[in-house]
């Protein structure tokens, strides 16, 4: 496959790793942003080839898993409506809310289906206008310009049973905030390669004008993840923090100017609710009034009950960096993929998962 | 979420385009990169293509990890690369 | 009036009446002709070989029904024939279930028995006795099938899970993620084509010859003289698996626990055909964890590893055949997966499930 297996060359992987023993005099810890890094370093078993002195701590880059308690019990209340068909990407499902899941409301006749993209979801509604067809919009940058694509297209089209549920956020403004919790010491940060894709290299500026580290936009294949790990340790090494983009097959400064474009046209900024950050102002994403038709949240207004976590979930820590997964008591016991208590261990990006899978905890 | 896959433009209708990865074929979106045309490689993500993969910069890329590799004088001889999970 | 020729299966083929009958005698009989089912009693009666018998049952709802490379009549037979081949066992006889959802086609129905005994006759097996129910619209989607089948296991042949032993090569018998992939391919909303088929396939003539390929060597060398004393059970070839749900990652963890020993695989010996890496690349899934219906894994002893692959390679459903990994002392009960980059990690069971409906 062009422009991923050329990527995973071993020869080439032992000589970056080689690179990087050579030049890692110091320890440094490494926050990678992003849950799809999380699970190609774990698949690709990277943190056991790279030195000791090069520790790699799980960011919030999970959509799934930082999407807030009131978000999906809002989610799963309007699933239940008799009217309403509600399309999600998979991992949504089985994430437990206050008073369950999509799951289990699908279990009990809710109709929610399973599509791969927005584009599905604008096709079951086409098909059935007798549905209210909604779509839930989880995902950071990387996703909302296509949700946003397909509202203009419902638009274009005339859809009157179409909704998108927005619950997009911002992966900057979060950045900025765990930096700003101060809750962890990181030397330099593994930028999120497609969201950057979208948003421009430039947007990362911020890390190392404002906190002074070093960010390497990096791609998804190991010799991506090797390459932004060396350049990450050679910008600490020599105390020069720059934005170092290590994928430019993908990213640009300045992003995809078109994407960009479409999101903002559909979507403006405001506060969002993280699972384990709170509230971070101009995070989240919210439909334009000029396409309040399509706002599921306007259009369907549910009330769940209060929002429940479990006392002893950590999923919260989990996502600031704070700890790492086989910290959380509940992690392997009480909480496993098969029976979850937090998103994190249910979401195909999120570290807990991630950790579970690949058996990290057995090789501490 | 952040999955999104490089994948050749086949053929293009409007803003729908036939990509292929490895022998598979599939129905995008090219909404969000009109300039895509038929022969390039475009990253798909959930139906979109998302972004014109630059080749040259991908052979760039390539080729100065293959010289760091060489010029590198503390590069490892042709190590197996054995790891003990510990 | 109910019509008698109707071209749809009706609830009142399934009540045991007179369309009953005559869905039995004019579909069932037409193609699955053999003395014990002809005779029509309440049971089969068969002759009862001597020795140890091998007996399973499987159900089968996948969907769609008919997919490339085979339908779920096909898989119904194969797979039912394959957990018996499994135990080392020569398989004999099948019964068919059948679940009937009102208003399937009779063609599609007829196309399914005839692919079950076209299946059933390449496997040496007979279909013998069956059932048909037929449920309301809605209740069944399309067809549910269910096969028992039992097997007569030859005398000296020890084949189980539990037998895996440090040492022991790990064989697999071909490229896996066909079937599981060809029928995410299948499924609407995923908008992708390819050419790939299902592996669907009969595997007792592929464990015949890998069993005869070490009885068969008459000029036994003293190592192997000696490691066949040493070995306590018969057989050199101590466990056959066929990985179907959960794909081979899972099927290795299963002989893992059972057997208490470690395992260790190599990624880059593993064949995966280039559009089944693709497929799975693209919805993000891992050929590793996607089910096959035409493949088997062994755990043999070292001495007679080449003469088994050899055989395996020389089999229509083995040729693409590969050492995969060893049985280990270490970590009993874990399953590791040596990465392309040379590092190690778990290779642990599936979690959840990966697709539905696709056996």
């Amino acid at each position: 496959m062009k422009y991923i297996d050329e990527f995973r060359d071993p020869q080439l992987a032992q000589k970056l790793l080689a690179d990087i023993r050579a030049r890692s005099t110091r320890p440094v810890r490494l926050m990678e942003f992003c849950g799809g890094h999380t699970h190609a370093i774990f698949r690709h078993g990277l943190r056991q080839l790279l030195p000791s002195t090069v520790e790699l701590r799980s960011g919030p880059g999970c959509p799934v898993c930082v999407t807030a308690d009131t978000d999906l019990d809002r989610a799963i209340e309007m699933a239940r409506r008799p009217d309403v068909t509600l399309a999600t990407f998979g991992d949504m499902l089985k994430v437990p809310g206050s008073y369950g899941s999509l799951q289990i409301a699908k279990a009990e006749g809710a109709d929610v289906r399973i599509v791969y993209s927005t584009l599905d979801a604008l096709q079951i509604a086409r098909e059935h206008p007798q549905r209210c067809v909604i779509f839930l919009g989880v995902g950071f940058e990387t996703t909302a310009p296509t949700v946003a694509a397909a509202i203009l297209q419902a638009e274009t089209e005339r859809l009157t049973n179409f909704y998108v549920l927005s619950m997009h956020k911002l992966t900057p403004p979060a950045t900025r905030a765990i930096l700003d919790a101060g809750e962890v010491q990181l030397s330099g940060i593994i930028g999120p390669g497609h969201v950057t894709t979208i948003i421009g290299s430039r947007a990362w500026e911020f890390l190392p004008h404002d906190y002074g580290i070093p960010c390497a936009v990096a791609g998804f294949e190991p010799l991506d993840i090797l390459q932004s790990v060396a350049a990450l340790v050679d910008a600490v090494e020599k105390g020069q923090p720059a934005v170092i983009n290590t994928y430019s097959r993908s990213v640009r400064p300045e992003g995809n100017p078109t994407a960009l474009n479409i999101m903002q046209r559909v979507f403006e900024t405001s506060d969002a609710d993280w699972r384990g950050l709170g509230r971070v102002p101009a995070s989240g994403l919210t439909l334009r009034p000029a396409f309040a038709r399509f706002d599921a949240a306007r259009a369907f207004p549910v009330e769940p009950g209060p929002a429940r976590e479990h006392t002893a979930c950590r999923c919260g820590d989990v996502l600031r960096g704070v700890i790492e997964p086989p910290e959380c008591p509940l992690f392997g016991r009480a909480c496993t993929p098969t029976r979850p208590i937090g998103p994190c261990m249910v979401s195909a990006e999120g570290a807990c998962a991630a950790w579970y899978q690949y058996g990290e905890h057995e090789q501490r | 979420m952040c999955l999104a896959i490089p994948a050749l433009i086949k053929s293009v209708e409007g803003t729908n385009a036939i990509a292929e990865i490895g022998g598979v074929t599939r129905l995008v979106s090219i909404a969000l990169t009109p300039e895509a045309r038929v022969g390039s490689y475009v990253l798909v993500h959930t139906g979109f293509a998302i972004n014109v993969v630059d080749e040259q910069e991908a052979h760039e890329t390539l080729k100065l990890l293959a010289e760091l590799a060489a010029f590198d004088p503390e590069a490892a001889p042709a190590a197996s690369g054995e790891h003990e999970v510990h | 009036m109910v019509s008698m020729n109707s071209d749809k299966i009706l609830l009142a083929h399934g009540s045991g009446g007179q369309l009953s009958h005559e869905l039995v005698e004019r579909l069932f009989l037409k193609h699955l002709s053999n003395p014990a089912l002809a005779r029509l009693d309440d049971s089969a009666v068969l002759d009862a070989p001597g020795g140890k018998l091998a007996f399973t049952t499987d159900s089968y709802v996948v969907s769609p029904i008919f997919f490339p490379g085979g339908d779920i009549g096909k898989l119904a037979v194969c797979g039912t024939v394959n957990d018996l081949a499994m135990s080392g066992a020569t398989p004999l006889y099948l019964s068919a279930g059948f679940i009937i959802e009102e208003g399937l086609p009779w063609s599609d129905l007829e196309r399914i028995v005839a692919s079950m005994a076209a299946t059933a006759q390449a496997a040496g097996v007979q279909i013998v006795t069956g059932d048909t129910k037929v449920v309301d619209h809605g209740k069944a989607d399309k067809l549910f099938i269910n096969t028992a089948g039992m097997g007569l296991i030859p005398a000296g042949v020890e084949i189980s899970g539990h037998l895996a032993r440090p040492g022991d090569v790990i064989l697999l018998s071909g490229t896996i993620g066909d079937h599981g992939m060809t029928i995410m391919s299948q499924r609407e909303g995923l908008r992708f084509a390819s050419r790939l088929t299902s592996d669907c396939a009969p595997l007792n003539g592929l464990v015949t010859a890998m069993l005869g390929s070490v009885s068969e060597n008459r000029h036994v060398p003293p190592a192997l003289q000696e490691a066949k004393a040493e070995d306590e059970s018969q057989s050199m070839i101590h466990c056959l698996r066929d990985p179907t749900r959960g794909g081979l990652a899972t099927t290795l963890n299963e002989i893992a626990r059972q057997s208490d020993t470690g395992i260790e695989i190599d990624e880059r010996a593993i064949p995966v055909r280039d559009q089944v890496r693709a497929a799975c690349e693209m919805l993000g899934l891992d050929p590793l964890y996607v089910a096959n219906e035409g493949k088997l894994m062994a755990c043999v002893s070292p001495p007679i590893a080449d003469a088994v692959l050899a055989a395996m390679r020389a089999h229509e459903y083995g040729r693409e055949a590969a050492i995969v990994g060893r049985v280990l002392a270490e970590h009993p009960g874990r399953v590791v997966l040596r990465t392309a980059l040379g590092a190690r990690r778990i290779l642990d069971m599936l979690a959840g499930e990966q697709l539905p409906r696709i056996c």
